[in-house]
C-alpha cells in the first residue's frame, strides 16, 4: 500500500482550497445561495448557519449536485462546473442523512466506494480494511451496514469518505444523533485527519462546539449569504494577548507592578485573580520569571477569547453584509476582548 | 500503511481508467444477483431452449442420428429465418422474466437508502450510474438471447457449409439487433420503474402490469374496433412486429373479417374488412417513444437529492 500525499498543507500553508466567485444557486424562483464570494484556506473549515441558511446547498453545489445559476467556485483551482469529475475525484463526502448500500457488508460497501473513486480492485479491499480499522469498525466490518447502529453508520460513512485518500473531506453534520462517547470519537477522528495534514476538511454543523473543536476557519451563512468568514486560528492568536491569572501567596502587588513595568495593563479581580493585557514584546515565560522572583504561585493561566458562539451570534445579528461584516466581526471580537468582556476559556498550558 | 496501524493515509497508487469506472457497478450487482437461488435456477432454465435448438440443428445434419431415431428430416423444423425468429422470441420471453427478478431493486434500493449521493459525489456522472445499472441487465440478458442465438447460427453454419452462411449472413444482424432492441427497451423500462417505485415488490408488480395490462387493453381495442392498431400499445405485439421486420417475415395483413360498416357510401352494408397490422415504422416509433420517456424519467429521478417543489 502506498501512503503519503505529495501535497502537504502546513499550518502556514493557507492557500485557498475553495474559492467562491459570485456563486448563486436558485431552486425554481427561490434563490438559495446569493452571490457568494470568498476564499477558504483553513486546514479545517467550519460551515455554520441556522437551518435553511444554505450550508448543505453550498456543499451540494461544490459537489456538482446543483448547477450554479450564476458565478462559479473552484476547488484546488479546478472549476466545479467545467472540471466536475476532476473536482469530485479529490473530494470525500460524508452525507448528513443515512446513506448506504443495502444488503452489503460494510467492507464491501467501502470497497465499492473505493473502486468507484478510481482505486483498482486489487488495492480497494486493502484500503477498505484500513479505513474501517481507522474509524474503529474493524471488528464489525463483515456485518451488513443495514444492521449497524446510528453511530456505526456514521463511522461507516466516514470510512467511505476517506477510503480513497481525498484531498478535501466534506463532512455534513458528522455528529448528528451520536451519543457523547461516539461523538467524542468522531471529533477525535476528524482532528486526527486534520492534524495529519494530508487532507483539508470542510465541516458543516449546527453544533458550534463541534466546529470549535475541529476547525481553524469558519464561514457563517445566513439566508444564502455570507454573514461571517473568519480565521479562528488567527483569532485565537490575537486573543492570546488577553490573559487571566489565578495566583496564590507571595508578593502579589509587587508582582503585578513588575508586570506593569513590562508594559502590560493589569487589573486585580478579587484576592487571587489578575487580568492582563499583554504587551506585544512580553512572553508568557516573562510572567513565570516574575512570579518566581516575587514568590507568587501561578495556579491557573487562561487565555481569554471570544467563543465561537459569540462570533456566530454577532454574525447573525449583523445580518448579510458579506465580507465587510466578516471583517468587522473579527475586529469587533478583538476590540471586545481588549475591553475584557470576552468569555473566559481555558488556554492550552 | 498496514491495517494494524489504524492511521489515515492517502492513496498514491494508480487509478483505473475513468471510462470503465461505471463497470464497477454491474460487477458488484451481479455478485449480489447470483446469491439468489431462485434467480440462479431460472437463469439456468433459460438455457434449455438454446440447448434444444442446438440439438435440432445437430439432428438436421446427422444422418446417422436421424436414421437411428427414425425421424424424417423434412419433419424437423427448417433451420431458416423463422427458426431464429422463434428462438429470439422465446429467449426474449425468458429475458422478461429475468428482468422482473433482477431489475426492480437496482435503483429503488439506492433511492430508499439514500445511496445516490455516495455514487454521484465520486467521479461518476448520472449517465454513467444509469449505464452501470443498465449494464447489469444488458449483460445478463445478452447471455440468454443474442449470444446463444449467434452460437447456434454459427453452429448451423459450420454444419451446413459456407454457402448457407453467405446466404444467411444477414441473419447475424437480425439476431443481434432484434435481441438488443428488446434488451435496451426492457432495461430502460425496468430502470425507470425502479427509479419511480422504492419498494421492490411494487416495482416488480408495476413491471408485470406494464407488460400485461396494455396487451390486454390493446386486445380489447382490436376486438371492439375490428382493427390491429391496438397492438401499438402492447409491448410484446410491437416487438413481434419489429422482430418479424428484422427477419424479413413481417406481414401486414394478418386477417380478414366480415363486418357491418355504417358510412354514407356503404350504408350499413356487410363488407370484408382487412385486419392490418400497424406499419413497421409505427412499431419502431412506439419503441423509440417508450425509450425516450424512460430516459426522461431516469433523468428526472436519478439525482443525488430529491427536488421537492
Amino acid at each position: 500500500m502506498t501512503g503519503g500525499l505529495t501535497i502537504q498543507y502546513g499550518e502556514s500553508g493557507m492557500t485557498s482550497i475553495i474559492e467562491l466567485e459570485q456563486l448563486s444557486v436558485t431552486f425554481g424562483k427561490r434563490p438559495i445561495l446569493k452571490s457568494l464570494n470568498g476564499a477558504l484556506g483553513g486546514r479545517a473549515i467550519g460551515l455554520l448557519g441556522p437551518n435553511g441558511a444554505g450550508k448543505t446547498s453550498l456543499i451540494h453545489t461544490l459537489l456538482g449536485f446543483h448547477p450554479p445559476t450564476s458565478g462559479t467556485a473552484r476547488i484546488f483551482g479546478q472549476d466545479i462546473t467545467t472540471d466536475a469529475k476532476q473536482v469530485r475525484a479529490t473530494i470525500g463526502y460524508m452525507p448528513e442523512r443515512d446513506s448506504f448500500i443495502a444488503k452489503m457488508s460494510c467492507v464491501h460497501f467501502v470497497r465499492l466506494m473505493a473502486e468507484l473513486s478510481g482505486i483498482p480492485a486489487s488495492h480497494a479491499l486493502e484500503r477498505a480494511h484500513e479505513a474501517l480499522f481507522f474509524v474503529g469498525l474493524g471488528e464489525a466490518r463483515y456485518r451488513p451496514v443495514d444492521s449497524y447502529s446510528l453511530g456505526m453508520k456514521q463511522l461507516a460513512k466516514l470510512a467511505q469518505a476517506i477510503v480513497h485518500g481525498p484531498k478535501l473531506i466534506i463532512l455534513d453534520e458528522p455528529t448528528n444523533g451520536l451519543d457523547p462517547p461516539t461523538r467524542s470519537r468522531m471529533i477525535a477522528l476528524i482532528r486526527q485527519i486534520r492534524d495529519g495534514g494530508r487532507a483539508r476538511i470542510l465541516l458543516s454543523s449546527h453544533l458550534l462546539r463541534d466546529v470549535e473543536e475541529c476547525c481553524d476557519e469558519i464561514l457563517v451563512l445566513k439566508d444564502g449569504q455570507i454573514a461571517a468568514n473568519c480565521n479562528l486560528e488567527e483569532e485565537r492568536k490575537a486573543n492570546r494577548k488577553f490573559i487571566e491569572l489565578e495566583t496564590r501567596g507571595g508578593e502579589r502587588q509587587a508582582f503585578v507592578e513588575a508586570v506593569g513595568n513590562l508594559g502590560c495593563e493589569y487589573a486585580l479581580s478579587g484576592e487571587r485573580r489578575i487580568k492582563l493585557i499583554m504587551n506585544e514584546t512580553v512572553e508568557i515565560s516573562d510572567l513565570y520569571r516574575l512570579a518566581l522572583e516575587h514568590a507568587v504561585q501561578i495556579r491557573r493561566l487562561n487565555f481569554k477569547r471570544d467563543s465561537l458562539e459569540d462570533i456566530f451570534l454577532k454574525a447573525m445579528e449583523n445580518g448579510n453584509a458579506g465580507e465587510g461584516v466578516s471583517q468587522s466581526v473579527v475586529n469587533g471580537d478583538a476590540a471586545e476582548n481588549a475591553n475584557g468582556n470576552g468569555r473566559a476559556d481555558n488556554g492550552s498550558l | 500503511m498496514a491495517v494494524y496501524e489504524h492511521l489515515y493515509g492517502a492513496y498514491e497508487g494508480e487509478s483505473h481508467s475513468a471510462w470503465s469506472r461505471f463497470l464497477v457497478i454491474p460487477r458488484y450487482a451481479l455478485r449480489e444477483t447470483f446469491k439468489s437461488k431462485l434467480f440462479t435456477t431460472i437463469f439456468i432454465l433459460c438455457f434449455i431452449y438454446p440447448l434444444v435448438a442446438a440439438i435440432l440443428v445437430y439432428l438436421h445434419h446427422n444422418v446417422n442420428a436421424l436414421a437411428l431415431l427414425q425421424i424424417n428430416v423434412r419433419e424437423l423444423l427448417p433451420i431458416d429465418a423463422s427458426f431464429f425468429l422463434t428462438f429470439v422470441q422465446v429467449q426474449s420471453a425468458f429475458a422478461f422474466i429475468l428482468t422482473v427478478l433482477v431489475a426492480p431493486p437496482l435503483i429503488s434500493r439506492d433511492l430508499s437508502n439514500n445511496a445516490l449521493p455516495l455514487y454521484l459525489c465520486r467521479p461518476l456522472s448520472r449517465a454513467e450510474y444509469v449505464l452501470g445499472k443498465m449494464a447489469v441487465l444488458v449483460f445478463l440478458l445478452s447471455l440468454i438471447t443474442w449470444i446463444p442465438g449467434l452460437l447456434i447460427f454459427f453452429f448451423q453454419a459450420s454444419l451446413a457449409g459456407l454457402a448457407w452462411l453467405w446466404a444467411n449472413l444477414w441473419m447475424i444482424q437480425a439476431i443481434f439487433s432484434g435481441s438488443m432492441v428488446w434488451i435496451i427497451m426492457l432495461s430502460l423500462l425496468a430502470l425507470a420503474v425502479s427509479s419511480l417505485v422504492k419498494w421492490r415488490v411494487v416495482a416488480s408488480g408495476a413491471l408485470l402490469g406494464l407488460f400485461f395490462v396494455p396487451t390486454a387493453f390493446g386486445q380489447i381495442i382490436n376486438e371492439l374496433f375490428l382493427t390491429r392498431n391496438g397492438h401499438l400499445i402492447s409491448l410484446w405485439a410491437t416487438m413481434k412486429n419489429v422482430w418479424s421486420g428484422l427477419f424479413g417475415l413481417f406481414v401486414r395483413k394478418t386477417g380478414e373479417i366480415r363486418g357491418r360498416v355504417t358510412t354514407p357510401i356503404y350504408d350499413n352494408e356487410l363488407v370484408d374488412i382487412a385486419l392490418l397490422e400497424p406499419p413497421l415504422w409505427a412499431s419502431w416509433l412506439t419503441i423509440a417513444l417508450i425509450c425516450a420517456v424512460c430516459v426522461w424519467l431516469l433523468a428526472r429521478k436519478v439525482r443525488a437529492y430529491e427536488v421537492i417543489k
